[in-house]
């Protein structure tokens, strides 16, 4: 569904990716692992459009996609949910959600998104018509993930839904997500978490200092734990 | 009796002058707002809108149509400076965005210079600006009554638009966090592009009673609008759309409270005053007045 071949992105002089090549197959869930400043964010921010590849393919559906802005990427069917939630904190968790299907018309259906929305995610509902500022961490990382939902997205790019949060929120995080499989919706999952990823996707690459270091089935690298260890630093 | 009738004199002019000062602040917090761009051309929008009241306004037309046709022309105007000037320049460095607005505030004025006049032009005003009538024991300028109202009424219109439409809430989104709207598919475009026409609309109506209090138009004439609109958004905390409201409203009331309390020899010296206090608000809130939007999250 989603492949990349080869993309390069720089920050000015530096260079963020250097030749990174996966792919998302439709119904699967990838997990982009690696330490901070690996790439993973970058990675997500280029396939979104917010940032452009100096190098290197970026297909989905079979058509490339490379050059185009967010607006039109999302369009296309590919949702990101963005490394610190960036929900707006001045509008109400409505707002919020209603602003998810920006690119959708039909208000009906759009309505009865938010519905389920409140019953998927109860303490959305519960707090509907609050700014969204006023929620916790957990809850603005599940508005988050609910209004990535609204655009009804083909494939959904998580960038490290559980970072900042509580270690019991995690654990609801990562369920939620695996929960999120059963919906259909394809998934690419970065994370620094690392065990609790592995769990729940099916393959997964690990990124160090702009390239793919690892691939394969999640089972596979959980067994290699100690090549993962070396890249992750000590135990995880 | 003496006192209330001070008072409430106080309280119209006051309100009247703030109310404009307010929608002044407005205009500019809203594009600085999403693009973080402190568009010193905005002043000159007040000047188009000058000119077209007083281009428009040496013909038959009835002023009703003479100050629509003005407004109209400073959104069209504003509209105009976003797609040429500022959309160009969209993804460079802040400086060079304000490099821009400078020569555009540069352009625009120096444009009046020569085709029209660099000295001041007398503008046909509707007799009821310099009208009073009495309430009470009361003596108050219908062109103050005219501007609190328009200013209020304008404010009120321009808040149900952002609480209550989709392109509001688009809007009020990308005063937030502009990338995120977009990867949400808001078009950047539509959203700044609305935010110029609202910010032209705004300088257009501020203009009418500018000039209406003054009775005429020079080519700098939007300078000062453009400073009070600066000041009164730092003053409210430049993260803020309320915040720019209060600002403007908080000078209005200072400048005509000064007006009421400076002994007559430092009544020119007003404005150093104003000024002088606008720096201690910021020496004690340097953030502002009004808080931004929630920006901490609760954990």
């Amino acid at each position: 569904m989603l492949v990349l071949e080869n993309v390069h992105v720089r920050y000015g002089a530096i260079a963020a990716l250097r030749g990174v090549s996966l792919r998302v197959n439709q119904g699967e869930m990838v997990g982009l692992i690696g330490v901070n400043g690996a790439g993973k964010t970058t990675t997500l921010m280029t396939i979104a459009g917010v940032l452009k590849p100096t190098q290197g393919a970026i297909t989905f559906a079979g058509q490339s996609i490379v050059g185009q802005s967010p607006e039109e990427i999302v369009r296309k069917g590919i949702a990101l949910v963005p490394e610190g939630r960036r929900i707006f904190p001045g509008l109400t968790v409505e707002e919020n959600l209603r602003l998810g299907a920006a690119i959708r018309s039909d208000r009906a259906e759009i309505q009865r998104d938010i519905d389920e929305m409140c019953t998927r995610f109860p303490i959305l509902g519960e707090r509907l018509k609050q700014p969204g500022g006023t929620l916790s961490g957990g809850e603005q990382q599940q508005l988050a993930i609910a209004r990535g939902l609204m655009s009804r997205p083909s494939l959904l790019m998580l960038d490290e839904p559980s970072l900042g949060l509580a270690p019991m929120l995690v654990a609801e995080i990562f369920e939620l997500v695996a929960q999120l499989r059963e919906t259909g919706v394809t998934i690419l999952l970065v994370e620094q978490n690392v065990e609790r990823t592995l769990e729940i996707a099916d393959r997964a690459y690990l990124v160090n200092t702009g390239q793919v270091e690892f691939e394969g089935p999640a089972e596979e690298l959980r067994k290699r734990v100690d090549v993962v260890s070396a890249y992750l630093g000590g135990p995880n | 009796m003496d006192t209330l009738n001070q008072i409430l004199q106080f309280l119209i002019n006051a309100l009247s002058l703030g109310g404009l000062y307010a929608l002044m602040a407005l205009g500019l917090a809203l594009v600085y707002g999403i693009l973080r761009l402190v568009n010193f051309a905005y002043g000159e929008l007040v000047l188009v809108g000058g000119y077209s009241l007083l281009v428009f306004g040496e013909g038959p037309l009835p002023w009703v149509i003479v100050a629509a046709l003005s407004v109209l022309m400073a959104l069209v105007t504003s509209l105009l400076l976003e797609r040429v000037a500022f959309r160009p320049v969209r993804d460079a460095s802040p400086t060079t965005m304000l490099i821009t607005s400078f020569a555009v505030s540069a352009l625009l004025q120096n444009a009046a210079t020569l085709f029209i006049s660099p000295r001041p032009k007398a503008v046909r005003t509707p007799s009821f600006f310099i009208e009073n009538i009495r309430v009470g024991g009361l003596l108050i300028s219908k062109g103050n009554i005219a501007s609190l109202v328009i200013s209020l009424a304008t404010l009120g219109i321009l808040t149900l638009f952002l609480r209550r439409t989709i392109l509001g809430s688009a809007l009020r989104a990308a005063a937030d966090d502009f990338v995120m709207t977009r990867l949400l598919g808001v078009r950047a475009n539509q959203v700044i592009a609305t935010a110029f026409a609202i910010s032209g609309l705004l300088a257009g109506v501020v203009s009418l009673f500018w000039i209406g209090r003054i009775g005429s138009v020079v080519p700098f004439i939007g300078l000062t609008p453009v400073l009070i609109a600066f000041v009164a958004t730092v003053i409210g905390g430049m993260e803020s759309l309320t915040g720019a409201v209060v600002g403007g409203y908080l000078l209005g009331f200072v400048n005509v409270g000064l007006q009421l309390m400076l002994p007559q020899e430092l009544l020119d010296y007003r404005d150093a005053f104003t000024f002088a206090i606008v720096i201690l608000v910021l020496l004690f809130r340097p953030q502002g007045l009004i808080r931004g939007t929630y920006s901490a999250e609760r954990v």
